[in-house]
């Protein structure tokens, strides 16, 4: 029995049909079917957004959050333009995503009409798959694919353009059973000699580790499962990448820390003097390997990766598999438990002690100060009052966004949001939006920059108007800190425009909004705000004036090897206790 | 991992080292593409390309099959063995190709190019154009008093030598379809 009904109302039935709750987005003309469809009906909620690129950045906070795709409804021509940005981040750091974008009737395509743009041209670059739909009959089967393709194989963005010719006519509507299975299809089992081959590996290494990243969390709560019982079975130390904390708790036995140009000393250490690494789900970006030439020289590199082209494509790797990590682990624990359990004992014990050498180093090591506010301290604060608390974390990009990552654990997947690939700043506040949609009742922080919270500040009005009580937490150091680090330390210190100057009250602007702001600025005070920012019932702006100069370490620098980090205060921490224990 | 017997440094080359023109050496591929014939594939194919860095040295595109809503693209492309590894899975990898084959690797194949070639002059030049057009099995498909069109189907080398024999004879003109590349055998 075939159903009639118009374009728009497909949109409508599609999205049900897909289990959607949630949509956010922006009207204008080119889809104003489509909102007059949302309109009368209830069964999805749409988020009214201030600027589409929220719209698609609260999306990925949606989605990173509960493991479901995102989706984003656009007008045409600015609508879809605004939100290339957000496209190119979900894609980067491969979040599934379904925009929706009106486009001008099929008859106007090609004339410049009022808001028309090549959508589909624009965003091909930045969707992992893209659409034009010229036929009503063709829409809903298309809707269908499009969340197939997003959210199958490495996930991604997917856009589909709707004339509004196409929104209005009629025809028969297609459910997600109705139509062929699509042909897109990627391989999900790993192939069983080289997973077999990794098992031998790992019984007979002396220094192994597990480098892990996003894929983990992308494949699903079973795969940071099985990452666990791999890592506690074997005792096998993890270092994960900054898209991949949760999947192996931080506060697990085997847990090294994160590893990257901001990340341990330990974990860069290990990774650097491995003989054999087992990427799990990452892809050897150049945060991570930095100076390719000399990224872990006398390793064995096996890499699990459901993207066939993640392979070989910067780090030459021993052992490929490719295929879905919850998959290959579960094969390999298979394996690896049939042959005997076997690991290399000994040789471990004598890694970990390395590890711990390594370890004592505390290279996250800092300068407290009494009178003021050191931002790794905020982040401990925040971290001691709201551990073991139902919290969710997004940040924006900077110096605060490497803190966060170094400073903050996180226990289980999907907790943490924050933009890896593409580094975008305005990402954070939209972000902690979507989350506290898909999680009304949890806590949802987002750790700003001054700089990069003002790139999306407008969005404050879509918290107050949902009553989403997201927690802005801004370590407010008056400047763009990340690049004014980078002057400080390959520029000569001179800081071309890293100011944040004629910074707004951000008391004032809560208020203005309509929800709460205060500033805290004495250390002594630092708890109590951060109790009050949590206690507000409502979105809470709340302003730490941290120090302005603060660097983050550790670093390597751009194109410098693992064993080259800087470290900043824990490498002079040494000597200064041992001369202050010489006076006294 | 000396246990392991692999040696130490095994896998420290990085693609970024093989990229290096020094290092190794460029090879030629001709790829076959089968992609799903809808709107935009072949923009998507191209623009992988130049978003990516990689070189195209010819390209030709058809529908192959029309119920399937299949067509086939063929195209050279050169670059480092991880370059070309990394250019077919980078093809794979787009929703709408169904399949792609490396004929270079994949055994003999056979592979074809037309070229027209409009060649102008009177008197001996004439006389000579003509007499190497019949070595090279080139056909006249149009003639005036003082010029030619010769049609030339090979290999593109092949039709690189009649381009550069030509061209002191009067070569005005040249148009060429790019390869197109079957496996030999059944
Ligand atoms: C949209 C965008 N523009 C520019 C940059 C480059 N950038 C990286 S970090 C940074 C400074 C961020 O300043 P702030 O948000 O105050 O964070 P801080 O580093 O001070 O903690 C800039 C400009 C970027 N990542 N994203
Ligand atoms: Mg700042």
């Amino acid at each position: 029995m075939s159903r009639i009904m118009t374009g728009a109302r497909m949109v409508i039935e599609a999205l049900r049909d897909q289990g959607v709750d949630t949509v956010f987005g922006y009207p204008g003309g080119a889809v104003l079917p489509i909102y007059d469809e949302l309109f009368q009906q209830n069964d999805i909620t749409h988020v009214l957004v201030r600027h589409e690129q929220g719209a698609v950045h609260m999306a990925e906070g949606y989605a990173r959050s509960t493991g479901k795709p995102g989706v984003v409804l656009v007008t045409s021509g600015p609508g879809a333009t605004n939100a290339v940005t957000g496209l190119t981040d979900a894609l980067m750091d491969s979040i599934p995503l379904v925009v929706l974008s009106g486009q001008v009737p099929t008859f106007l395509i090609g004339t410049d009409g009022f808001q028309e743009a090549d959508t589909v041209g624009i965003t091909r670059p930045c969707t992992k798959h893209n659409w034009l739909v010229k036929d009503t009959a063709k829409l809903s089967e298309t809707i269908h694919k499009a969340f197939h393709v997003a959210t199958s194989g490495r996930p991604g963005p997917v856009l589909i353009d709707i004339p509004k010719d196409v929104q209005f006519a009629e025809d028969a509507y297609q459910g997600p059973k109705q139509i062929d299975p699509p042909r897109y299809q990627p391989v999900r089992k790993g192939d069983v000699t080289a997973i077999t081959r990794l098992v031998e590996l790992i019984e007979q290494a002396e220094r192994p580790i597990l480098y892990t990243g996003g894929g983990v969390i992308n494949s699903g709560p079973g795969a940071s499962q099985l990452l666990r019982e791999l890592a506690d079975a074997t005792g096998i130390p993890v270092t994960s990448t900054l898209m991949g904390l949760g999947a192996y708790p931080a506060s697990g036995r085997n847990w090294i820390g994160m590893l990257g140009m901001h990340g341990l000393y330990e974990a860069n250490l290990a990774m650097h003097g491995c003989d054999l690494m087992v990427n799990i789900g990452a892809r050897f970006d150049d945060r991570i390997t930095g100076r390719i030439a000399e990224f872990s020289p006398g390793s064995v590199k096996a890499h699990i990766d459901i993207d066939p082209s993640s392979i070989n494509k910067v780090i030459h790797v021993d052992i490929p598999i490719i295929g879905d990590v919850g998959h290959v682990l579960e094969d390999l624990l298979k394996i690896w438990k049939s042959r005997g359990r076997k690991v290399n004992t000994a040789a471990l014990g004598k890694w970990w002690e390395q590890i711990e050498g390594w370890k004592s180093k505390n290279c996250l090591f800092y300068r407290g100060s009494d009178t003021i506010i050191k931002p790794q301290f905020a982040l401990e604060r925040l971290e001691a009052l709201t551990k073991g608390r139902d919290r969710y974390v997004t940040t924006e990009v900077g110096q605060h966004q490497m803190w966060a990552a170094q400073f903050l654990h996180f226990d289980e997947p999907n907790r943490w949001m924050t933009s890896g690939g593409l580094g975008t700043m305005g990402y954070g506040l939209p972000a902690s939006i979507g989350v506290q949609m898909a999680h009304p009742e949890s806590l949802v922080i987002n750790v700003a920059g001054d700089a990069s919270w003002l790139m999306n500040m407008q969005e404050m009005g879509t918290a107050v108007q949902f009553r989403l009580p997201v927690k802005q937490f801004i370590l407010n150091n008056e400047r763009l800190g990340m690049v004014r680090q980078w002057q400080q330390l390959l520029h000569g210190e001179r800081y071309s425009q890293s100011w944040s100057d004629s910074l707004p009250d951000f008391i004032k602007l809560a208020e203005a909004f309509g929800c709460k702001g205060a500033q805290v600025q004495d250390p002594k005070d630092l708890d109590d705000a951060i109790q009050q920012m949590i206690d507000y019932d409502g979105p809470f702006i709340l302003d730490v004036l941290v120090e302005k100069h603060e660097n983050c370490f550790p670093m390597i620098p751009s194109g410098k090897p693992h064993n080259e980090m800087l470290l900043g205060d824990a490498e002079t921490q040494g000597a200064i206790q041992g001369a202050g224990a010489a006076l006294v | 991992m000396n246990a392991l017997n692999i040696q130490k440094g095994a896998s420290s080359h990085s693609a970024y080292d093989l990229r290096d023109p020094n290092a190794q050496v460029e090879e030629s591929h001709t790829l076959a593409v089968l992609v799903e014939n809808e709107p935009g594939v072949l923009a998507r194919v191209i623009g992988l390309f130049s978003g990516r860095g990689y070189n195209i040295d010819s390209l030709t595109v058809a529908e192959v099959d029309h119920t399937g809503h299949q067509s086939r693209i063929t195209m050279v492309t050169s670059g480092t063995p991880a370059v070309i590894e990394q250019i077919k899975a980078q093809l794979g990898r787009i929703v709408p190709v169904h399949d792609v084959h490396d004929l270079t690797v994949e055994g003999p194949s056979v592979e074809r190019e037309l070229g027209l070639f409009k060649v102008r002059g009177q008197g001996d030049k004439r006389v000579e154009a003509l007499r190497i057009a019949e070595i090279f099995r080139a056909n006249v498909v149009d003639s005036t008093l003082e010029s030619f069109v010769f049609e030339l189907v090979g290999t593109p080398s092949k039709l690189d030598a009649f381009a550069e024999l030509m061209r002191p004879l009067g070569l005005a003109d040249l148009a060429r379809t790019g390869v197109a590349a079957l496996a030999r055998g059944a």
